[in-house]
């Protein structure tokens, strides 16, 4: 009885093993199954969705012109404060005192990407790219300005 | 605080000498994360396991107090980082019970269409985790390639692979991608044809069967009296899925059944999370055809204050069921929030679970807890 058993369990073990490796067998002699990426490697060729969330940036048209009007709606929805607005006046053609972005600054070291900037911003200024490889040897680097120096707000956007 | 002297598993077990005790982590490959274990050993009979925790606090409880209602929602990606889709979905079901807000139709069976992709993500993680424990590395790899699959639909409609804060308080924050849908039935394609390798690698294989038959063993009254819920509690045939017994969103409309084991040990759990994948396809399988027309996002003011009171709700997620309590004064950020998570439950029962055990169930026994260390230490 006690034999039976002893020989049943290695018989079991064995069958166990044969499926096992025949599995590995099948994935060794079927290469094109195989769906490991390349990174590095690939890079030229990857292709991220539209929406992947990779970091904030400011869209400027070719009069580099942006759309943001400089309300701090995103930075009042950053719950990590993120996003720091830093307003000016500026003086119109008629003598009035508007007011418009100085600098939009953005701490891409506090940021998780929660894309809450982009949904509270009512005139769509800001949006996400699709860029991921963020490393940089010195972390002042990654405090970015994202207004482009002498950037204005485009027309008819209040 | 433990008395050790009701397990005398020999003559030394009174014997200080006899006694022996073992660091298991912080940094251990099988606790999955910091979670750090003091074991106290007889030979090699386990006599007391002491979890210490700590390591990976963030204290996203106060956090949450001093954020908005809508900014609170990101951090509890951060809990369970496995389900954060369900995270989410529990802190704006329980955020919309406060608003009285109707969410349309189309956002409900997009939430639940994630929460299942999220709960098959997690499993087949957990499957992977599991048999390397055991001592085996290429399933791992086979179920990370279904795994990759699920994340490139998160990362097509939601924007990331893992801490996506895609639930919104009103409905979800984008809609579906145009090939949502395609890129869904593709994965449910490959689920079928490669989910035989499955049961032909680990379920059938003598080697982990006989590592987790016995070992473990978790009888219902323990389970419910140390509070443990999802797959660990089926285990024990306790009948505890929230979305059978208090559904949420269009969970009572659904065909699906709730996994049941009755053995209480570590192979029972594995049989019950195997099984839970496949009842997850049948979810996903009755919806993806059927997401109804409409908005994805009900109509909600820009500031969000909740009425003075208190609001709970519950979720099952991968791991059990997880709790969102609010306590709100009526202004715009909380004033008390609590998470009860399942993972804390689960741990709590380990001790008393590899008692008289060897040591060398103790990583069998532990595996099959599910264990993801930030949501037990918020």
């Amino acid at each position: 009885m006690f034999l039976k058993e002893y020989i049943r369990n290695i018989a079991g073990g064995l069958k166990s093993l044969v499926t096992g490796m025949r599995m590995t067998g099948y994935y060794f002699t079927h290469h094109k199954e195989i769906i490991t990426q390349q990174y590095p490697d690939n890079r030229d060729t990857l292709e991220l969705p539209e929406r992947f969330k990779g970091e904030v940036v400011m869209p400027h048209n070719e009069h580099n012109e942006h759309r943001c009007t400089g309300c701090t709606a995103c930075e009042l929805a950053c719950p990590n404060g993120t996003i720091k607005v830093i307003t000016k006046f500026d003086v119109t053609p008629e003598g009035k005192k508007k007011k418009a972005i100085d600098k939009l600054v953005y701490h891409l070291e506090l940021c998780t990407m929660c894309n809450l900037c982009v949904e509270a911003c009512p005139s769509d200024a800001i949006k996400m790219a699709q860029t991921f490889e963020h490393s940089v040897f010195d972390r002042n680097q990654l405090t970015k300005v994202l207004n482009n120096p002498g950037s204005k707000i485009m027309e008819g956007v209040e | 605080m433990y008395q050790t002297t009701d397990i005398l598993v020999n003559e030394t077990a009174n014997d200080p000498m006899g006694q022996m005790v073992i660091n298991v982590g912080p940094q251990h490959p099988a606790t999955h994360g910091v979670l750090h274990l003091v074991i106290t050993l007889n030979g090699e009979t386990i006599q007391k396991v002491e979890p210490h925790l700590g390591y990976i606090h963030r204290s996203i409880e106060k956090m949450c107090e001093s954020l908005t209602y809508r900014q609170f929602i990101y951090v509890t990606s951060r809990m369970d980082y496995l389900s954060s889709h369900i995270n989410n979905h529990a802190c704006a079901l329980c955020v919309e019970k406060g608003l009285q807000v109707e969410v349309p139709e189309r956002a409900q069976v997009i939430r639940v269409l994630m929460d299942e992709l999220t709960r098959i993500a997690s499993h087949e993680l957990w499957w992977g985790a599991m048999a390397m424990d055991l001592g085996a590395f290429t399933p791992f790899f086979h179920a990370f390639r279904e795994r990759e699959t699920i994340n490139d639909i998160m990362e097509e409609t939601c924007g990331a692979r893992l801490t996506m804060n895609y639930m919104v308080p009103g409905g979800v924050m984008h809609d579906i991608h145009p090939n949502f849908q395609k890129r869904v039935k593709d994965f449910l394609q490959l689920y079928k044809q490669k989910i035989h390798e499955y049961d032909e690698l680990v379920t059938g294989n003598i080697i982990f069967q006989n590592r987790m038959k016995g070992v473990g063993y978790i009888s219902p009254e323990d389970a419910i009296s140390y509070g443990c819920s999802g797959p660990v509690a089926r285990g024990s045939g306790v009948s505890c899925d929230v979305r059978k017994h208090f559904p949420y969103e269009i969970y009572d409309k659904l065909q699906f059944d709730e996994v049941l084991e009755t053995a209480g040990d570590s192979f029972a759990r594995y049989l019950v999370r195997v099984k839970e994948m496949h009842q997850s396809v049948r979810i996903v399988e009755q919806l993806i055809d059927n997401i109804p027309e409409g908005d994805f996002q009900a109509k909600t003011k820009a500031v969000l204050k909740l009425p003075k009171g208190e609001f709970y709700q519950r979720v099952e997620t991968a791991r059990g069921e997880l709790g969102v309590y609010i306590v709100s004064e009526g202004g715009t950020t909380p004033y008390r929030i609590k998470f009860r998570s399942p993972g804390f439950s689960n741990l709590s029962i380990l001790d008393h679970m590899t008692r008289g055990s060897k040591i060398g169930d103790l990583v069998a026994a532990m595996g099959t807890l599910d264990l993801v260390i930030p949501d037990i230490d918020r």
